[in-house]
């Protein structure tokens, strides 16, 4: 009688401790999903900002005809990337990357921007740094964004993960990769 | 934005954790931010107006040297009151690894955590009981700094992370704004040496080794020493030939360290290893002084490996005297390096540093969501946040 009793309450614990197991990792795919949710926000709210600050710039008239519409077609290009494919709106990302690197290529662009907006230098500064702030942000946020998938792809791919399904029917989340290097003049500002 | 920033070890006692969260504190009310930093606090410390003492402190070892923090079921509720009343937008929490109010705010909240890690850990350490506690907190951070690039390599090998790379401010604005000592730096030379001075690391030993060699060729040349050590212990190990040309300030205030630093012709480093990162070395070339480095990593990277200060070969005191002696020689080029030091240490300044953190901050804090109370694990607490979520659903 005894024995069986005292075999009863080993089971009861062991069971308990794997519930408790199961549902703390439960537990903390939720919150990496919840957070790879809010990065990709404020990832998406500083790609946004990237596209409109460059489209300012574009558009401000400081900028030679040829600058103007380079950069103005690839921010443009980003607006119109149907975000729900991620491939496409990724090149968009890097086109846009790519036309502000060779528009401030020179290290005199910025000079040459001044000269051109007197006597709206102060303007011209404004919508430089915001162009500047603005990608110096795209780089941080993706990289958080990208920390964060890493996180829960590790802990997805465990085999308590798979073999209890914890995840449920959440897809499995993807980094998302473009060049987002800002030129060297801009991260200067 | 409100910022709330945690600090594991006690106000009170000096450290470089404190000085980094002290000057960031102030550097962010400066950019117009409104901050509160918890740390631990004995009764009786006079603590700033933004800080908030968590209570007292314990003293205990940690990662190889000895930290005052403080834990326990009182600093945890002081942590949550802190929490509530706080109302932050981000919450930046330092070391979080450490067993102190780091950890336990890192438990506490839930939003915008932003964690900065100062310190590089071994292996076995990292991956030792502390690997699940950090993990859970790994997981909560939205956002990695790392000061060093020791410190993001523990990220990096040991617990499959990335960090940001911000190195740490120095609040160069008061160097180079006092005279120098009296007497100083005089027209035969004189060389700034400040650290301990009976610790190997610190490297006096090869300058003093050096300094017969840089007599013969400047035979009025004085060097100053500051820093803590028994200095009648350590001037009897010397020769007297080399004695007559050295002095001893012993352990100095502030406003003398200021001042000593323009009272040479060269500031010189020979530390041999271990230093993650030269303050001091930005120090001097905030107050103008050229400085002359050993080649270790860390301060070849401040020096630009050699374009904002002398570089000599590490440990060796030969190349070492040669270096001052060209120096001393040619005071075109030391105002050549001031110049480039003086720049560089303004790129350290911290109001250039806490831009790059504020950067950080608006980057996790962009979709509008606020540092609350993380109630998970308390069954009541889990009971009311279901209930304050669908609040936020019907809003």
């Amino acid at each position: 009688m005894k024995d069986w009793m005292t075999w009863v309450l080993i089971a009861i614990v062991v069971v308990g401790a794997i519930v408790v197991y199961l549902s703390s990792t439960a537990g903390r795919l939720d919150r990496l999903h919840h957070r790879i949710e809010t990065a990709f926000a404020a990832l998406d709210a500083q790609l946004v900002r990237r596209s409109a600050a460059a489209q300012d710039v574009a558009s401000s008239g400081f900028l030679d005809p040829a600058s103007s519409l380079l950069l103005s077609s690839a921010a443009q290009g980003t607006l119109v990337a149907n975000p729900l494919e991620p491939q496409v709106r990724a090149a968009a990302e890097s086109e846009l990357t790519r036309a502000i690197n060779a528009v401030f290529d020179d290290p005199e662009v910025v000079d040459e921007i001044r000269e051109e907006a007197h006597p709206d230098e102060v303007l011209a500064d404004q919508l430089l740094s915001e162009l500047a702030l603005a990608c110096r942000r795209t780089e941080l946020a993706r990289r958080f964004h990208n920390d964060v998938v890493r996180s829960c792809t590790q802990l997805r791919r465990k085999r308590v993960s798979l073999w209890f399904r914890l995840a449920g029917h959440t897809p499995m989340p993807t980094t998302i990769d473009f060049d987002d290097t800002p030129p060297a003049v801009l991260s200067e500002l | 934005m409100r910022v709330g920033i945690v600090c594991p070890y006690d106000w009170g006692t000096p450290g470089g954790v404190q000085v980094h969260v002290r000057d960031l504190a102030v550097a962010l009310q400066r950019l117009g931010h409104t901050v509160s930093v918890l740390a631990p606090a004995e009764t009786g410390t006079e603590l700033p107006d933004y800080v908030v003492s968590s209570g007292g402190s314990i003293a205990l070892a940690y990662n190889g040297s000895k930290a005052k923090v403080s834990f326990g079921p009182r600093a945890a509720r002081r942590v949550r009151r802190w929490l509530r009343e706080g109302d932050f937008d981000v919450l930046h929490i330092h070391e979080p690894m450490a067993p102190s109010v780091s950890i336990l705010s890192c438990w506490a909240a839930r939003g915008p955590l932003v964690a900065t890690w100062h310190s590089s850990m071994d292996r076995s350490r990292a991956l030792s009981a502390m690997y699940p506690i950090a993990q859970t907190a790994l997981e909560k951070v939205s956002a990695r700094i790392a000061v060093s690039e020791a410190a993001r390599q523990t990220l990096v090998e040991h617990m499959g992370g990335d960090a940001v790379l911000i190195p740490n401010g120095v609040d160069t604005s008061a160097f180079g704004t006092l005279p120098a000592l009296d007497g100083w730096p005089g027209s035969g030379g004189a060389l700034f040496f400040i650290g301990r001075i009976d610790e190997p690391r610190k490297g006096l030993q090869i300058l003093l080794e050096a300094l017969p060699e840089i007599i013969r060729a400047h035979p009025q040349v004085r060097l100053l020493i500051a820093g803590p050590g028994d200095v009648d212990e350590f001037s009897a190990s010397l020769p007297e030939d080399v004695l007559a040309h050295v002095t001893f300030l012993g352990l100095v205030s502030e406003e003398e360290k200021i001042r000593a630093f323009v009272s040479a012709d060269l500031y010189i480093a020979p530390n041999t290893g271990g230093e993650s990162f030269g303050i001091v070395l930005l120090e001097a070339m905030a107050s103008g002084t050229p400085v002359v480095a050993s080649d270790i990593e860390a301060f070849a990277r401040v020096l630009e490996d050699g374009d904002a200060g002398a570089l000599f070969r590490n440990e060796d005191s030969a190349d070492l005297a040669q270096v001052i002696n060209e120096l001393l020689d040619d005071e075109g080029r030391r105002a050549d390096l001031a110049t480039a030091g003086l720049e560089r240490a303004r790129e350290f300044d911290w109001q250039t540093v806490a831009a790059r953190i504020v950067d950080v901050y608006e980057s996790v804090t962009v979709t509008g969501e606020r540092v609350t109370e993380d109630l998970r694990g308390q069954v009541i607490g889990r009971l009311s946040r279901r209930s304050s979520d669908r609040d936020e659903v019907e809003l």
